[in-house]
């Protein structure tokens, strides 16, 4: 058939677009990690090590090799699921951060809900009153969201909801108190605390949850209202939009059931690359409510230097901003009848 | 005329921030018939059939009388306004590329007038869907009821836009240029499809349309529109007769199948046609 | 009209438009709040020796943690140092950040972006691919890279964050110049036997960079905020710098009970960032709104 051809020549196109993408990707992290100053060996061996064991280390890490070949073994390595050792735990790296990632995306997942319940409606009635104050008013709330330093936001809002008033939980992701109580099955927390059928702890987590992720998911809502705003403003133009009320529907309806229904599509594809821009705030504000997952790993082995950790996982988020891309990708094809 | 379903009289349209009336004292008429409005773009021919359903937002609207059978349609609120729309009149749009929803399947797109006047199940809306779309002389309505619109071609959408507005059985239907967008093939027989139904069922027409040719074979009368003003109205067999220079102008510039091979006449148009009050 | 306008066609065209585009952003209260905030910062910056009441580097051991007040406007930090002194002077590394990013992102993103354009073909491809992969990143978490391989300080921050920057701008320029590349003065320069790096630089460049102006300043907000997070995560400006994000991070040790210290430096920054993006959208309601629109 025709079609299927077509079909499997974009899926070899798209193939090879992210094989390119990848192999970009590593070498840029290889390149990273090649440029920094600090001498990896001396991180290894120590200050005070003798010249044997240095050259020994050296020889080791393959750095008496030609550039090309150190990168053809980092390559390898990558592809083998070879990310090196943490320099901090001792561990392999990947399992460092398969370990601390749970924490994020439970922030993340919480983040993007709030964003998109957010923005969603206030890009939809910023767009209905085009030009006038409800539109005003919400350029300049997620103008706001978008200009605040999240980091410095974080911390305010510690100050007064939780110093002050008292009414959320502090840092970490449960009170002291619990940590430890509940046995690790899946790494989310609200999941395992309701495995366990433990609701102290899962409101405790809900409770110091609900912060920072409002925190991120108002900043991404900016991002996400400024979308469906211009989606929106698209849609109502449009000559349907004359047919649904000729037919008598109200208002409301028009635009909920056409008008939106129309860019849902777009709106789920912008929603995944929100999802993939959290990860950034989320080292910001991971750090300062001592949230420990991805974003705090990752700050600590950038202080104390640790370029393994560091450099797997920046090439994590990349695979992840791929991932992410590729998905809205086939979500779109997949719900837009025009493209079948 | 005994009893017309539309009274116009003295209509004005006014878009905010524009500096003159769209519209200026348009004022006519309409029994079970079918009526033309001709004129060019920018004549005003369709912001009549826009305000007559009060499509036009923001648009100050005024009318000595605005009589749609026995409903004031300037005293009605938004929300009886709803019920007029779709149920009692309705419109036909122009390109069924546009002013179909390109997401939604054509048949629940049809079947939404019948949902949203009347109660039933969605059994009966759909029996009805399929009827209807039967009733524009689509061959296959089963299959095309699950089509997108992007599926269909411009007269079959055309077909399926009649199907949506003649569904919930309107006493008036404006058909706002609804050929012109189409394949010169296809125009008639889709005309032709629109003219049955709305003969069969006692329906209202105006039929809003810049080639005046076309709309004298289809309307019992034609008003002209010129500048937001009418300046002439005929009755279908009177062309001849026509008396205002533009409506001649129009008459001129039409082209003919074996007619002298001289250019056509260009239209011509005088600023006093604006002003002088109806002939 | 006509007549009001005839004096300032006097001016230069560019200044012109420059004129006439700060006259519309005027109009709208949003916009001109960006204005004002911006011409602040400028002026606090270039005035601050003179606008500061206390030396911004001066420790006071007596005096420290100083609620606002009683000499010191914003109060005084964990080394007793003027607060409000500190944000003054802090206002220059703003300035140099902003100026030093636009130096290293401007030309990067036109040079990538109106060559890959030009020349198309394989070399577009390229260029492209090796764009797409560094927007295949938060800017944020590359940046972080980048410092964590140079280094932190502040020199190194703006390096990193300029080499993260520029992949928006360099599509912006690519996409600029695709639409001029056709168009008949360019033609009939390279009739004339011009070399296409002549044809870049004197005729495709000074057309792509307005725009490319107003994307920057679009992205300035952005900016900012992965410096002053750079300098909160200690990867930026060091201290004693009176870097605003730094002066979070030192005062968050003691924040519970003095709020002051991380209060006017998150003020701070809010307020540019929020002004960038203000101007930034009023530019992008004065010109070519579908093009701006996009990340």
């Amino acid at each position: 058939m025709a079609l299927s051809h077509i079909r499997l020549r974009q899926v070899a196109g798209q193939v090879a677009t992210i094989a390119i993408t990848l192999f970009g990707l590593l070498l840029l992290t290889f390149v990273i990690g090649r440029m920094m100053p600090a001498d990896p060996v001396r991180a290894i061996v120590g200050e005070d090590a003798s010249r044997e064991t240095y050259e020994m280390v050296f020889n080791q890490l393959g750095l008496d090799r030609p550039i090309w070949e150190q990168f053809l073994r980092y390559l390898g390595d990558v592809l083998t699921g070879n990310f090196g050792t943490s320099i901090r735990t001792g561990q392999p790296v990947i399992e460092d951060i398969l370990h601390v990632m749970p924490a994020t995306i439970e922030l993340a997942t919480f983040a993007i809900l709030i964003g998109a319940g957010l923005g969603i409606p206030l890009g939809v009635t910023a767009a209905v009153n085009k030009d006038r104050w409800p539109d005003h008013l919400v350029r300049v709330f997620s103008l706001f969201g978008h200009s605040m330093p999240i980091f410095w936001t974080g911390m305010i809002a510690l100050l007064v909801f939780y110093a002050g008033l008292g009414w959320v939980g502090g840092s970490g992701r449960m009170s002291q108190f619990y940590i430890g109580l509940i046995d690790e099955r899946t790494g989310f927390l609200l999941i395992d605390s309701l495995l366990a059928g433990d609701r102290d702890v899962f409101w405790s987590a809900v409770n110091h949850l609900i912060l920072p992720a409002s925190l991120l998911g108002y900043s991404s809502s900016a991002y996400i209202t400024r979308m469906t705003r211009s989606f929106m403003l698209d849609q109502l133009g449009q000559e349907y939009m004359t047919t649904a009320r000729v037919k008598g529907l109200s208002r409301g309806q028009t635009i909920w059931r056409h008008a939106f229904g129309n860019i849902r599509v777009q709106l789920v594809t912008i929603i995944a690359l929100a999802y993939g821009g959290l990860l950034e705030g989320a080292v910001l504000i991971e750090t300062v409510f001592a949230w420990p997952g991805f974003g705090q790993y990752l700050t600590n082995n950038l202080i104390i230097g640790d370029m393994n950790a560091v450099m797997t996982c920046v090439l994590i988020v990349g695979c992840i901003f791929i991932l992410l891309n590729l998905i809205s990708d086939l979500l779109y094809r997949l719900f837009d009848p025009r493209t079948k | 005329m005994q009893d017309p379903i539309l009274d116009v009289k003295n209509l004005c349209v006014r878009y905010p921030g524009a500096p003159a009336d769209a519209v200026r004292g348009v004022s006519f008429q309409l029994g079970r018939e079918r009526l033309g409005i001709v004129g060019e773009s920018g004549s005003g021919k369709s912001t009549v059939g826009r305000a007559l359903l009060r499509l036009l937002p923001g648009a100050v609207i005024s009318a000595d009388t605005l009589r749609f059978e026995e409903t004031d349609l300037l005293a009605l609120s938004e929300r009886d306004m709803l019920k007029v729309r779709g149920r009692r009149m309705s419109m036909i749009l122009q390109d069924p590329k546009f002013s179909l929803n390109p997401i939604q399947q054509v048949g629940h797109q049809v079947a939404e007038t019948y949902l949203r006047h009347f109660r039933c199940t969605k059994a009966e809306a759909r029996a009805k869907v399929l009827e209807m779309l039967a009733a524009v002389k689509i061959r296959d309505p089963e299959r095309v009821h699950d089509l997108y619109p992007h599926e269909i071609s411009g007269g079959m959408g055309q077909r399926v836009m009649i199907a949506m507005m003649l569904l919930a059985d309107p006493d008036l239907v404006i058909a706002d240029e609804p050929t012109s967008a189409l394949d010169v093939t296809v125009r008639l027989q889709v005309l032709n499809i629109l003219d049955g139904l709305v003969k069969d069922r006692g329906i209202g027409l105006i039929m809003i349309s810049h080639d005046l040719n076309l709309v004298r074979n289809f309307c019992d009368r034609v008003l002209i529109m010129y500048a937001g003003r009418v300046v002439e109205v005929l009755k279908a067999g009177e062309f001849g007769q026509a008396r205002h220079p533009y409506t001649q102008g129009l008459l001129a510039a039409q082209p003919r199948i074996g007619g002298n091979h001289a250019p056509l006449a260009v239209l011509d148009r005088k600023p006093e046609w604006k002003e002088e009050p109806l002939p | 009209m006509t007549s009001t306008a005839r004096p300032h066609s006097r001016l230069p065209a560019p200044l012109l438009a420059l004129r006439n585009i700060i006259a519309f952003l005027w109009r709208t209260p949003t916009s001109a709040f960006g204005l004002i905030v911006l011409s602040v910062l400028i002026l606090t910056a270039l005035f601050a020796p003179w606008i500061a009441s206390h030396d911004p580097y001066l420790q006071d051991l007596n005096n420290v943690l100083q609620p606002p007040g009683n000499g010191h406007l914003f109060g005084t930090d964990e080394l007793g140092r003027d607060i409000f002194s500190r944000l003054v002077w802090g206002a220059r590394i703003t300035l140099r950040i902003v100026f030093l990013v636009t130096v290293v992102v401007g030309p990067i993103g036109l040079l990538v972006g109106t060559t890959a354009g030009y020349i198309g073909g394989r070399f577009d491809t390229v260029m492209m691919r090796i764009t797409d992969i560094f927007l295949s990143f938060p800017s944020l978490i590359l940046s972080l890279a980048f410092v964590a391989a140079l280094g932190p300080s502040l020199n190194n921050a703006i390096i990193a964050i300029g080499l993260t920057a520029w992949p928006p701008i360099a599509r912006l320029a690519r996409a600029e110049t695709l639409t001029f590349r056709k168009a008949d003065y360019i033609a009939a320069a390279r009739l004339q036997g011009a070399s296409a790096l002549r044809i870049i630089v004197k005729s495709i460049m000074p057309m792509c960079l307005p725009s490319v102006m107003i994307r920057l300043t679009l992205n300035m907000a952005t900016i900012i905020l992965t410096a002053a997070g750079l300098g909160f995560l200690g990867l930026g400006a060091q201290p004693p710098l009176p870097e605003w994000g730094a002066m979070i991070a030192t005062g968050r040790r003691y924040m519970i009970d003095s709020w002051w210290l991380v209060t006017f430096p998150g003020l701070a920054i809010l307020s540019v960032s929020l002004a960038f993006n203000l101007l930034g959208d009023g530019l992008r309601d004065a010109l070519d709104p579908k093009q701006m629109n996009r990340r």
